[in-house]
């Protein structure tokens, strides 16, 4: 008997009552998930929607009682922004965000390395120290820390953020960077040894290009976390080093809020992190689940 | 090519009970093939590492050439491994994997390209030079990971069980290429593997392991044949050799309830040894013959060529005893006489597990 007469012959098949059960349960179960969890996605972006809504409006459009979503977009708002000497901060925000970026990878590459492929007695404790530092609350030292800028004549200084920002930053990325040299098979450094590379040429060379993601992924938070750190900032600087997030809180000035000018100039500092975000996107992706996934 | 010599070398690791490996002594000829076979934990593997650089050497020495090996870095033995996982370079293409070792040596560019070309063509590798690991199949990485090592053409290669992740039919096919590759090379080759069939059918000789220490150094047949103690007996032969405790009792040996008569020059030697462990092997068993032991058949398993059968003693249900037989063999639950072939009998004292007489 054929295959094909087999399938004829057995009819249309009917699924057992209970089967058919639990697969509505499971797909009913399925919807509400997806409800709640478009909610909870548009309730978080929500803010930002309204953010950009608000930048492409006039003050007094801003201010209307039942905000307007239909209206004559304008760009006076961005082009007030841009006139009103955006770009310092820019320069500021990026140079220290890049820089102490570069510093926290230089410093934990090895760091994480040490930790995690070529781990000693105290290896645990010295994590732990790493992530103790950051359960202290950053406005407990800023006092110490202005009096110390204050004596080293480093007030107004965007070095002084550059290091503050490495500082906050190094912690996390040594974990961070650990968690993904954890996951580099040891062959391959015994493999590295064996085919005679040095040290620094089997980190360049071999564990570097399998941890890339991991790199990019750490590169980017520390850049998010420095673009947008704003305590420091508004703390210990005034008008040489002062950064974007400074930049904005002038416009909630003491006649008021302009609502419209701080949306547009909210929307400006939140691009440049969307758009590394955007292109790091597949990198970031992998680095964030690298983890998880052998 | 090289002499490699492990004089009582010992690897202890922090913590543990007992060493990795004990007071090894292992003499390896230039050109030799030699397998490290045993248990898992047995530590062949570790001694391998030894040899490697990759584990220390607590106690004792190894030699390459008659040079000292301790605390000399895995860089500089001039030694290449071959992982049991491969350990390719995920990054890098399979020309850059097999010249990465050239490129640390310096070889100029167009004399790497060159060797590299040479050993692909020589594992059929040559369409994949520029693809990365991860587009190849299984076989084709284990290929590469020989590739890396053949490429230097180094002192020693150390192979860590290369083909346990190659499925049955892979690997007898690529045992035999690493065989014969050996040969052509006689590049000297230590090689580890816990697949006694491997280690029989690869290596000139065999260093069979057990709980870091050595229990034999011979060559497969020596091995087979002569086996030092019980648990080489045991291990090496598949089906394993059927054991049974014996006793001296009027110019033979009461076993597995008969009265066996070895070799006059076996009896001299077992005297004076009390309890012993008598070994016979399946193929010297066989279905009627003497009819010394009564069995009852368990299950048969049918080979095509010829077939196990697996039972206990009638008058000891349990033991486990394996005859070999032909194509025609009894079904299970029958009672068959089973006869040994004395001559090949295998004396070991009970004690020691020590082998007794020649």
């Amino acid at each position: 008997m054929s295959a094909d007469s087999m399938t004829a012959q057995a009819g249309p098949v009917t699924p057992a009552p209970e089967y058919t059960g639990a697969r509505k349960k499971r797909r009913h179960n399925s919807l509400t998930l997806g409800i709640v969890g478009w909610v909870v996605g548009i309730l978080f972006f929500f803010p930002v929607l309204w953010m950009v809504i608000t930048s492409f409006k006039t003050e007094a459009q801003a201010y209307t009682n039942t905000p307007r979503v239909i209206f004559s977009p304008t760009l006076s708002e961005y082009k007030t922004v841009f006139s009103s000497g955006l770009w310092p901060y820019v320069a500021n925000s990026a140079f220290a965000t890049i820089v102490s970026t570069i510093l926290v990878l230089v410093l934990a590459a090895p760091c994480a390395f040490a930790l995690s492929l070529r781990p000693v007695k105290k290896t645990r404790d010295v994590l732990f120290f790493f992530i103790s530092t950051k359960m202290l609350p950053v406005v407990a030292a800023i006092i110490p820390i202005y009096i110390a800028a204050r004596d080293l004549h480093l007030l107004d200084n965007i070095f002084t953020l550059v290091i503050l920002y490495t500082a906050m930053n190094l912690p996390i990325a040594v974990w961070m960077m650990r968690s993904f040299f954890l996951e580099v098979p040891g062959e391959l450094l015994e493999a590295a040894e064996m085919d005679g590379a040095p040290l620094r040429r089997t980190v360049v060379e071999v564990i570097l290009p399998v941890v890339a993601p991991g790199v990019a992924a750490t590169a980017l938070i520390c850049c998010i976390f420095s673009w947008n750190e704003f305590f420091f900032a508004v703390n210990l600087t005034a008008t040489r080093a002062a950064t974007v997030p400074v930049f904005l809180v002038g416009f909630i000035s003491s006649e008021g809020l302009y609502f419209a000018q701080l949306a547009a100039a909210a929307t400006v500092a939140t691009l440049p992190v969307i758009l590394i975000g955007w292109v790091a996107q597949r990198q970031l992706v992998r680095g964030l689940s690298f983890g998880a996934i052998k | 090519m090289a002499e490699v010599s492990y004089e009582q070398a010992t690897c202890i690791y922090p913590g543990a009970e007992r060493p990795a490996v004990s007071a090894l002594d292992l003499a390896i000829r230039d050109g030799e093939f030699v397998v490290m076979v045993g248990p898992s934990g047995c530590g062949k593997t570790t001694a391998l590492r030894m040899l490697a650089g990759l584990e220390e050497i607590d106690e004792g020495s190894i030699r390459i050439d008659g040079k000292d090996m301790v605390g000399v870095p895995s860089r500089e033995r001039d030694i290449a491994m071959v992982f049991q996982n491969y350990a390719l370079y995920p990054s890098k293409t399979v020309g850059e994997n097999m010249g990465f070792a050239l490129k640390m040596q310096g070889v100029a560019k167009g004399e790497r390209a060159g060797r590299v070309r040479e050993a692909a063509k020589l594992l059929d590798l040559q369409d994949f030079l520029d693809r990365k690991p991860r587009n190849l199949s299984g076989g084709q990485r284990q290929r590469v990971a020989m590739g890396r090592a053949i490429v230097r053409e180094p002192k020693v290669f150390c192979m860590d069980e290369p083909l346990s992740n190659l499925d049955a039919q892979l690997r007898v096919q690529t045992r035999t290429q690493i065989a014969e590759l050996q040969r052509r090379l006689a590049v000297t080759t230590v090689y580890v593997t816990h697949d006694q069939v491997e280690a029989m059918t690869m290596g000139d000789r065999v260093a069979v392991m057990r709980l870091g220490q050595l229990q034999q150094f011979a060559s497969p047949t020596e091995l087979y044949d002569k086996p030092d103690n019980v648990f080489v007996a045991s291990f090496i032969g598949s089906p394993a050799m059927n054991r049974f405790d014996g006793t001296l009792e009027n110019g033979g040996i009461r076993a597995g309830g008969a009265l066996l008569r070895p070799s006059d020059q076996q009896l001299h030697a077992a005297q004076g040894h009390g309890k012993l462990v008598v070994g016979i092997r399946p193929e010297h068993l066989s279905v009627g013959g003497g009819g010394e032991l009564t069995l009852k058949v368990a299950l048969v398993e049918d080979l095509g060529s010829d077939s196990f059968i697996y039972g206990s003693l009638a008058d000891d249900p349990d033991s486990n005893i394996i005859v070999r037989s032909g194509r025609d063999h009894p079904r299970p639950g029958e009672v068959i006489k089973v006869g040994v072939d004395t001559a090949q009998l295998h004396l070991f004292d009970a004690g020691t597990g020590r082998r007794i007489g020649g």
